[in-house]
């Protein structure tokens, strides 16, 4: 089985650079995502593996074998690199039916040989009725299958997702994830995918990279991006944080929900602590916050005031101000809701707390 | 961030089969052109300043009088019967949404041809008219001269108002009808709205329309010949053919491509501005106004007249003719002109359809501007007057002949006229005249086919080659056909071309019709130019059904 290697890739469109830089391996049988906002270059990331683009800086390794040199303009073309690619708007071929869709890329002599996966892999999606059926008849679900299954008939070498869920309605694509999922890691093809959503990436990811900008921001398994985040960017890209500013004093930093370790910032530097909504424990004034296995809750709460609380059917969203006036917005488990100007005790779990330094330079209070 | 060097660079050309292929094809469309200019400019005869003295004043003025004679004629006929047939409900207005399109399929000259066999002196309408009232010397009474730039402004105006039609209605139906209805919230009256709102926002393409119409009145011959009307295309024809002097011929067609650049740039520029004209994307059912009485009889005959005037009159006196004098007709070699043009048609269309897509295709897989470019230049030929691209064309095979006869004359092979003598320049001029619309008609098409699909099939294994059989000629296949057929009409149609580059003793339905017209036999070559209006009606279906399919948001 194949493997990928995208060693120090740099790319610009006209004076817009791109991409700096990158360098992305994945193993056989791994399913490695790139997450970053729009306009990342990870899109042209996948496009330069595939041989869509013409390589500008560094080199493509599929199996071994170079297939694009930057310092060469005679790289391979994408028909001969074995690099499926299934693209965000699926371009299924309208003329086509189902059926000829996907054993498009099976060329005579492979035929009876894929015939049998092709067969698996049709009822494994649910695709058997359909093989007749014309792409516009069906629906976005039977669509994003129907690529998939294509990009994979003709045995690729590599296979390169490109946001393969975001034109699917949000109900569907639970179901839709863990199908593709299960699909791509029973053919164990090396797979390289791109999103912007970061619970699909620690879902269906192996190892996941941050890019801001071109750049490779952290590389690393999702539990490691989640808990360790290498700066606010990365940490703020997992969801919503509370972003509560203040100074490091013999090592540690003091706010207004608890005391929290400098984690390497020097004394005096202004930092931001970032809490994530779901780090924070409540409970009634009069009760200590029940730690949730593996916390480290520190042993200390604080007594606030509730500005609101709505519930969100699993969990509840609560928002509490501090002494300073900004208000901090939580998520509980289950039904919890104070009337707002109710009194709530706070604890953070220290795990789910991240230090950085201040961004931002703050105002002289 | 440091921008690497290699981003600054303007990507090089890559030479393969699509790059050379179409920079090949480009410099043959422009070949006839820089041609004529070498021509104008190397030409040691002092024709130019007789030219200058004589008749240049009189081509300038004919043809500047016939453009806008001809533009504001087609400007308010085309313009007002869209409006009419778009936003007004009158008893007709359904049937005329499609019949207005009618006289596109009648050439100007042979509506010329019918227009003076049935109104001069010894045709039907002044015979009727001495008969009923009596009169029997030309003195007794006034009839307006046929044969006249007001006649050619006329029968012109009759063909031509539908290029306008057309696009003035594909405006109107356009517009968001948002703007529509805030025009009659605001109290606006049908007249109203027409005048403030409908007008201007369709004022880019009416200007599109108009310039196209204005190509067609410089590249005519038949009309203006036939009218004795001096435009420069006829000058052109008669410094060349009757003073022999393909110098002086070159100059004047140098001073017509002036004119001709200015309304490509006009065209170009009203292109660019249509696309800036809609203002929302909700579309529905759009509102008309219900016209009653005096308001509906005067819709009703401002739409039928065009139509009546410029296909039903001369589609029914050649019938009358055809069915009359068939005899005639057939002994006359029908046969035999329509195999010709059938037969130059038909190669001209397939040609011009494979040029165009690869053209479309190799634009497609380009990286750089220069295949653009190389494209654009090969779409000027639709405006540049087929006058013009015969004396260019002529010229340079006349002298590719000569250089192939000597070469050969050193191997001692006698080699004759390979080109001319053959319908190889004709069929070159042709190319170059019509290449515009099978390369517009492809690129549309292939416009329609999302990049990703190329990416699909070609990470599936398929070549650039391959992909073009398996995933673009496939879904393409309908465009090329209507730009096949277009093209085939309109080489059909075609006379000034035909007339200068056919080969010895080789006449098509078109000039056929001519030579008879011209020697006062129309009826006895009726039953051809029936023909050729016959072979006119295909397109004008097309649009109909295009029209009737086209309206956004309709399902």
């Amino acid at each position: 089985m194949s493997d990928l290697h995208l060693e120090a890739i740099s790319h610009a469109f006209g004076d817009n650079q791109v991409l700096s830089g990158v360098s992305v391996n994945v193993a056989a049988g791994e399913l490695v995502c790139l997450l970053g906002p729009s306009g990342c270059g990870k899109t042209t990331l996948l496009r330069l593996a595939a041989g869509l683009e013409p390589l500008q800086k560094g080199q493509i390794k599929i199996n071994d074998v170079l297939v694009a040199d930057g310092t060469n303009s005679n790289q391979m073309p994408p028909e001969q690199r074995g690099a499926g690619l299934m693209f965000q708007d699926f371009a299924l071929f309208p003329h086509l039916n189902v059926r000829d869709n996907i054993t498009f890329g099976i060329d005579a002599k492979n035929k009876t040989r894929r015939a049998e996966w092709l067969d698996h892999a049709l009822t494994s999606m649910g695709l058997v009725g359909y093989a007749d059926a014309y792409p516009h008849t069906l629906s976005g679900g039977q669509q994003q299958r129907v690529a998939l299954v294509r990009a994979l008939a003709p045995d690729p070498r590599i296979l390169l997702l490109d946001e393969p869920f975001s034109g699917l309605d949000v109900t569907r694509r639970a179901q839709i994830r863990t199908e593709t999922l299960r699909l791509v890691k029973q053919t164990g093809v090396a797979t390289l995918m791109v999103t912007h959503d970061p619970e699909e990436a620690m879902f269906m990811a192996d190892r996941i990279l941050v890019m801001n900008e071109g750049r490779v921001v952290q590389d690393g398994t999702p539990v490691e991006l989640y808990s360790s985040p290498k700066n606010a960017f990365v940490a703020e890209f997992f969801g919503p944080v509370n972003k509560i500013q203040s100074t490091v004093h013999s090592g540690k930093v003091k706010t207004p929900v608890g005391v929290f370790d400098a984690d390497g910032q020097k004394n005096g530097t202004q930092v931001d602590v970032l809490v994530r909504p779901e780090g924070f424990r409540l409970a009634n004034a009069d009760e200590k916050p029940h730690a949730m296995p593996g916390d480290n809750l520190g042993n200390t709460s604080v007594v606030l005031a509730v500005v609101y609380a709505r519930p969100l059917g699993r969990l509840s969203h609560v928002a509490f101000k501090l002494s300073t006036g900004q208000v901090i917005e939580t998520r509980v488990p289950g039904l919890f809701l104070p009337s707002p100007g109710d009194k709530v005790s706070v604890s953070v779990n220290a795990h789910q707390a991240h230090v950085f330094a201040s961004t931002t330079i703050l105002e002289a209070r | 961030m440091p921008v690497s060097s290699e981003s600054r660079r303007l990507p090089r050309l890559r030479f393969n089969l699509w790059s050379a292929g179409a920079l090949i094809i480009a410099l043959a469309v422009a070949a006839p052109i820089f041609t004529v200019l070498g021509l104008a400019f190397t030409d040691t005869s002092d024709i130019w300043t007789h030219l200058y003295k004589t008749v240049l004043g009189l081509y300038l003025e004919r043809t500047i009088t016939l453009m806008f004679g001809v533009g504001i004629g087609t400007l308010v006929i085309g313009t007002g019967t869209a409006w009419l047939v778009t936003m007004c409900r009158f008893p007709g207005s359904r049937i005329f949404e499609w019949a207005l399109l009618l006289p596109l399929a009648v050439p100007a000259y042979v509506l010329a041809f019918v227009v003076t066999d049935q109104l001069e002196y010894a045709g039907t309408v002044q015979s009727t008219l001495r008969d009923m009232f009596g009169w029997t010397r030309p003195q007794d009474y006034w009839f307006p001269e046929i044969r006249s730039m007001g006649g050619a402004i006329v029968v012109m105006t009759l063909v031509l108002y539908p290029y306008v039609y057309l696009l003035a209605r594909s405006a109107f139906l356009e517009q968001s009808v948002c703007v529509l209805e805030v025009s009659r919230t605001l109290g606006k009256t049908a007249w109203g709205s027409f005048t403030r709102i409908a007008l201007p926002l369709a004022r880019p393409a009416i200007v599109v329309g108009v310039t196209l119409v204005l190509m067609e009145v410089i590249n005519d011959f038949g009309t203006v010949d036939y009218f004795a009307v001096q435009t420069f295309t006829a000058g052109i024809f008669d410094v060349w053919l009757n003073m022999n002097s393909v110098g002086g011929a070159a100059q004047l067609s140098s001073v017509l491509l002036l004119v001709v650049l200015v309304l490509i740039v006009t065209e170009r520029m009203a292109r660019r501005d249509r696309k800036f004209h809609h203002t929302s994307n909700k579309y529905s059912e759009l509102p008309s106004y219900r016209l009653r009485g005096y308001k509906a009889t005067l819709s009703f005959f401002a739409c039928a007249l065009p139509v009546l005037l410029g296909f039903i009159f001369p589609a029914s006196v050649l019938s009358h003719y055809a069915l009359s004098f068939y005899e005639e007709t057939l002994s006359a070699d029908y046969f035999s002109y329509v195999i010709n043009s059938l037969t130059l048609s038909a190669s001209a269309a397939l040609l011009a359809v494979v040029i165009g897509l690869f053209l479309a295709y190799a634009v497609r897989l380009s990286e750089g501007p220069w295949i653009k470019i190389a494209a654009r230049i090969a779409s000027i030929g639709y405006a540049v007057p087929g006058a013009i691209l015969a004396v260019g064309v002529l010229w340079p095979t006349g002298a590719l002949d000569q250089s192939l006869s000597w070469i050969g004359g050193n191997f001692g092979i006698a080699v004759g006229g390979v080109m001319i003598g053959t319908i190889v320049p004709i069929v070159y001029g042709y190319l170059v005249r019509f290449l515009a619309l099978a390369y517009g008609t492809s690129e549309a098409s292939l416009g329609k086919i999302t990049p990703n699909m190329d990416g699909a099939a070609r990470t599936l294994g398929s070549n650039p080659s391959q992909t073009l059989k398996r995933v673009h000629f496939p879904l393409m296949r309908g465009s090329l056909m209507t730009a096949a057929i277009l093209v085939f009409v309109d080489c059909m149609k075609e006379l000034p071309l035909t007339i200068i580059l056919r080969p010895f003793n080789f006449d098509t339905l078109a000039t056929f019709v001519y030579q008879y017209a011209s020697d006062e036999l129309l009826e006895e070559s009726a039953l051809g130019a029936l023909t050729i209006v016959g072979a006119g009606i295909i397109p004008v279906i097309l649009l109909s059904v295009t029209i009737a399919k086209s309206r956004p948001g309709k399902l």
